[in-house]
């Protein structure tokens, strides 16, 4: 294992996050503000209460993995779709790594990106509203999961996109509509019943009911399903950079 | 000499079709300047890229200090540094980083001592807080070769290092060659100078349409497919060459005031004592003579051309 190269991704990842602290950190926490500000104050005084939770704290989970899964996704295209515009990736295709290290570098510093966004979005939503994290290990474990299997999806992104319009596609189209619509600022029992099944079919559904439940005790889904799924996707996601690696799509000729 | 790159029916087909290198095979020795000289597209940097590890081979095998570039890609690919054809380079990230990132991608621990003396050998050490968009085209072109040579490579690869650079800069980058060559790197270069080429290189290797066509020692191959010519400046004009001189097929300048006599270095007599008794015997007199040899260029194009024929 060359572990000098992924020390050496990492960083230089980092390095560039670190450079722009200020964006970085103060879009996530400008947004949740505006959040609160719009779903908790003006829908939260009619909504009050959601399965036995203020609406404002109700919406934390959802708001965390919004900026989570957009943050991971759009930093690991990026991380590796940049050296391929701008032709640096001649440097890790001539390097003695092989490509599990190149993922864990890349795919590790934009889940760190991602958990340090999630981190002071909770920390900016606990200035709102009272949060007591029942399961905090459970939060964790599943911020963290959720962090490495987006930025996972994030990588196999900028591997595949040609173009900077690609790279926006999927969590423009996808990622955001499919959070909006799995329950981030809604509990799904709120749905008229063939909504209900219909959302059934949306996977992120499970992993904002299981990042919930850790905060509340209070889910849509089993949290047995919620585990799963995110264990599924992120067998699914490293499947998938296996079978790129390996056949050298889109980035070995 | 031991090869240090060894290279046996490499062959490179693009999923269109086109093969880019047929069943190339070729020694490169140990220490020594290689220059790969080839018309656009005649496979330079494939064979390159492919040697590097940035292109899959479609067949034949290649090794880099013994170990083979496919089952063997860490040991082979940590001997070799390359610097491409193409600036591509981070435009935001400070030079002393883009190295430093270089170094640990090749599995070096951090030596910034290291990093210090390869950066003032490339004059780059006072740039190297600056980002990278700061910096001009050729010192652009000397990170990317602190890059490639951060690691302490065995082998490096300098694809058209000097292309688009000023005069200056492109002899500094000749001595920068020369010390690396003289600290016992093996330096295989593709140019398409082929002054740089004839200043430089200990042998070449011409490649043409994916196949060499020849590697030979460059002073051998000058002396083998030179030619040189002869120019006879006369004291007084002729108005034709007499026909007692026609088995030497001088050639009169429009003048009058000189004869060119071309002859080949490789011959066994080169006729010039017999050709000037000759002058003498026909009364013509001497005022200088100067010699001209082909150059590089000249060899090479004549090469080119006889393959496309």
């Amino acid at each position: 294992m060359n572990l000098h190269a992924i020390r050496a991704i990492y960083i230089y990842e980092m390095k560039r996050f670190f450079r722009t602290i200020l964006e970085s950190l103060l879009s996530p926490v400008i947004s949740t503000t505006l959040y609160f500000v719009v779903f908790g104050a003006a829908i939260g005084g009619r909504i009050q209460e959601v399965e036995g939770v203020s609406y404002a704290a109700f919406i934390v989970p959802g708001l965390i993995m919004l900026s989570v899964m957009t943050q991971a996704i759009s930093n690991a295209s990026f991380g590796i779709y940049f050296p391929k515009f701008i032709g640096t990736i001649f440097e890790l295709l001539s390097a003695p790594v092989n490509f599990l290290e190149i993922v864990l570098g890349y795919v590790g510093a934009a889940a760190t990106k991602a958990l340090m966004i999630g981190t002071v979005i909770l920390i900016t939503a606990s200035l709102f509203v009272d949060l007591d994290i029942q399961h905090p290990w459970i939060m964790v474990l599943f911020l963290v999961m959720i962090c490495v299997t987006f930025a996972l999806f994030g990588f196999i992104i900028g591997i595949w996109a040609e173009n900077f319009q690609q790279l926006q596609l999927i969590p423009l189209l996808v990622i955001t509509p499919l959070v909006f619509l799995g329950g981030a600022f809604y509990s799904i029992s709120m749905l008229p019943p063939a909504w209900q099944i219909v959302t059934l079919f949306n996977p992120v559904v499970y992993l904002i009911s299981g990042f919930r439940w850790a905060f509340f005790g209070v889910a849509d889904v089993g949290i047995g399903y919620s585990l799963l799924a995110v264990g599924v996707f992120f067998g699914l996601c490293l499947a998938l950079v296996g079978l790129i690696f390996k056949t050298g799509y889109r980035i070995k000729s | 000499m031991t090869a240090i790159v060894t290279v046996e029916g490499l062959s490179k087909t693009y999923k269109g079709g086109f093969a880019a290198l047929k069943a190339v095979s070729l020694r490169i020795e140990q220490g020594e300047i290689l220059a790969l000289l080839g018309p656009n597209g005649a496979g330079k940097t494939t064979l390159i890229s492919t040697l590097c590890g940035i292109t899959t081979p479609s067949g034949g095998e290649a090794r880099v200090g013994g170990h083979d570039i496919v089952t063997g890609y860490r040991e082979a690919r940590a001997m070799i540094g390359l610097v491409p054809q193409e600036i591509a380079l981070e435009p935001f990230e400070k030079v002393i980083n883009t190295v430093r990132f270089s170094r640990g991608l090749f599995g070096r621990p951090r030596d910034e001592a290291l990093i210090e003396r390869i950066l003032r050998q490339l004059s780059l050490w006072d740039k190297r807080n600056n980002r990278i968009r700061e910096l001009s085209g050729g010192m652009k072109r000397r990170v990317l070769i602190a890059k490639a040579l951060c690691h302490e490579p065995r082998v490096l690869f300098l694809d058209e290092p000097t292309a688009g650079v000023d005069v200056e800069l492109r002899r500094d980058m000749w001595e920068v060659v020369r010390g690396l060559k003289e600290s016992g790197v093996t330096i295989i270069l593709t140019t398409h100078y082929l002054e740089e080429a004839e200043a430089m290189a200990d042998r070449i290797a011409v490649i043409n349409k994916g196949e060499i066509l020849l590697i030979e020692d460059k002073a051998a191959l000058m002396r083998r497919m030179g030619r040189k010519s002869l120019r006879i400046d006369l004291v007084e004009p002729i108005a034709a060459v007499p026909d007692t001189l026609a088995s030497y097929a001088l050639e009169k300048t429009p003048d009058g005031q000189a004869l060119i006599y071309n002859y080949e270095t490789r011959a066994e007599g080169t006729g010039i004592t017999r050709l000037l008794q000759a002058l003498a015997t026909e009364g013509l007199s001497v005022r200088d003579i100067e010699t001209s040899q082909s150059s590089l260029e000249e060899i090479f194009v004549g090469l080119v051309r006889e393959d496309a024929a």
